[in-house]
């Protein structure tokens, strides 16, 4: 098994308190599925909007990620599975599709036994 | 893990109210900018951390917070209520005055000042529940415009405009005012026809008018809790409610069809929530005022208490709509009382009641005019004219489940 994280991406955030309940139940639904099956290694936490950015050899501090709204990650979590075509097809069931918001998946590097450590 | 259904909502209500006497009543939108933001940050912790032990104490703990940043930054922005004004602007007293708006029941104090600040004299009543569903509901006003099958943008109008005439007070209705009695008044109508829009309401959605019948109930049980502010009309209220209420589970069927009253399976009326009705209607015997609110419960409890419509004691009433029509007299009510009259006396008599019902013509729009004379049409046998009426009735029908019921009585003239 590897490890895969997964970064939320860009969704929008629900205009009343009812559609944030519905929001928040699903995406609760969702983790805990993948929970049960025990595919999550850690939910993760998620990264509060604002911010700042470091960048360049003058370490110039400003305010961001200035990217657009639909490229500022979330938040994030864990997952363990086969490979990645198994990790893409647990993220399909993620409610952050029906808000416009994106998972990008990536493998989490692991050192092997034999490296020099 | 679950939360409860509505939960957000209810808190936002909650929490928007106790930020109001907070910041003052001129400040509503920043209340309403500094509860969302907390809701946001609630949000997105917990979809992906899962709930904490305590969501309320948690939400407000969040909202606390965030007020005290906002005035320590806002200081001079900020007009809050006259007597809460020096101690947020000590550093001293701030934290304390601030922690006692959210405890438990200073909240409930906040949303009652707030529920009878909606109900402003200036305001239509149409606007004070707009008001109230926004504010202390927590209601969107896309989906206020869906419960009351309306624009966004009218709603959005009349929220707007409520709004200023709210902010235009110097602080939160007190409920030791002399005023308090009359806008008592206000409070229950606005409430009563909140409750009615769902009952009656033209929204096709079953479960967005049982909401309104929920937060109606909700709002009503938050008045007649607290002891000094009851009355025997609020009791009157609070049992119209629950009596009709009661009922709901029993309107439509498996396939959400509308079921005439007269075939209702009553074995699904929820019959604690009667029992609840009654003794809220036991309460409101006292004092010597009686009020539409009085009468409209005796008929609910009347209906409630009968096993079936052949042991409803059609006599009590038709004397109970007698009353009625002469303390409110209107079409609808006359169209309620034929209806008893024609169980008393026969589909003629009905007739006969509805030919002679004042100010007839207000009654032309709606469905459930020409829908009553077809029943009793039919229920003398002549169909042709039974069929007729439904016909018309369909055709004034708001929603697709008044159409299919029509459509139903039209079918069932056919088949006679």
């Amino acid at each position: 098994m590897t490890e895969f994280v997964y970064l939320y991406r860009g969704y929008e955030l629900p205009a009343s308190p009812e559609e944030m309940q519905q929001k928040t139940a699903k995406w609760m639904i969702w983790l805990k599925e993948l929970s049960d099956k025990g595919h999550l290694k850690s939910l993760g936490e998620p990264l509060l909007p604002g911010g700042k950015v470091v960048k360049g050899t003058k370490k110039q501090v400003i305010d961001g990620p200035y990217a657009e709204a639909k490229d500022v990650v979330g938040g994030y979590s864990i997952i363990v599975a086969r490979d990645i075509d198994q990790a893409v097809n647990f993220s399909l069931g993620c409610p952050i599709f029906g808000d416009g918001g994106s998972v990008e998946i990536r493998e989490i590097g692991q050192l092997e036994p034999g490296d020099g450590y | 893990m679950d939360i409860e259904e509505h939960f957000f909502r209810h808190e936002f209500g909650r929490i928007v109210a106790t930020l109001t006497r907070l910041f003052g009543v001129g400040n509503v939108a920043l209340a309403e900018d500094v509860a969302q933001d907390a809701f946001c940050r609630a949000m997105e912790t917990w979809m992906l951390r899962g709930l904490p032990k305590n969501p309320s104490a948690w939400l407000m703990a969040t909202a606390r917070n965030r007020a005290l940043d906002v005035l320590r930054r806002q200081h001079t922005a900020i007009v809050a209520e006259p007597e809460l004004t020096r101690f947020l602007e000590s550093e001293w007293t701030l934290v304390p005055t601030v922690e006692e708006a959210f405890s438990a029941s200073a909240v409930k104090d906040s949303q009652l000042r707030m529920m009878f600040s909606c109900c402003h004299p200036r305001l239509p009543e149409d606007a004070q529940i707009a008001l109230i569903l926004h504010i202390l509901c927590g209601f969107s006003v896309k989906e206020i415009a869906q419960a009351f099958v309306s624009s966004y943008a009218a709603i959005e109008k009349r929220i707007t405009r409520a709004k200023k005439v709210l902010a235009e007070s110097t602080k939160l209705f007190d409920l030791g005012d002399a005023d308090f009695p009359a806008r008592l008044s206000s409070v229950l109508q606005a409430l009563y026809l909140l409750f009615n829009e769902g009952y009656h309401g033209s929204s096709a959605d079953a479960a967005v008018r049982a909401d309104l019948c929920q937060e109606a109930m909700l709002l009503m049980n938050l008045l007649i809790s607290q002891p000094a502010l009851v009355s025997p009309k609020s009791y009157a209220l609070a049992a119209l409610m629950y009596l009709n209420a009661a009922r709901l589970p029993g309107r439509l069927d498996g396939s959400d069809n509308l079921v005439s009253f007269f075939e209702q399976d009553r074995s699904l009326w929820n019959h604690n929530v009667i029992a609840e009705g009654q003794a809220l209607l036991d309460l409101s015997a006292s004092g010597t005022e009686l009020t539409k609110y009085h009468i409209e419960a005796a008929i609910a409890s009347v209906h409630a208490s009968a096993a079936g419509s052949e042991d409803t004691d059609w006599k009590q009433i038709v004397s109970l709509y007698d009353m009625l029509m002469a303390m409110h007299p209107s079409p609808v009510i006359a169209l309620n009382r034929a209806i008893a009259v024609a169980q008393l006396e026969g589909p003629e008599q009905g007739l006969q009641e509805i030919r002679s019902i004042h100010d007839l013509h207000r009654l032309f729009a709606y469905p459930f005019y020409p829908a009553t004379l077809g029943e009793l049409e039919l229920r003398s046998g002549k169909y042709a004219v039974a069929k007729a009426h439904f016909s018309t009735a369909l055709s004034l029908a708001r929603n697709a489940t008044e159409r299919n019921f029509l459509q139903r009585r039209i079918d069932s003239c056919k088949e006679s």
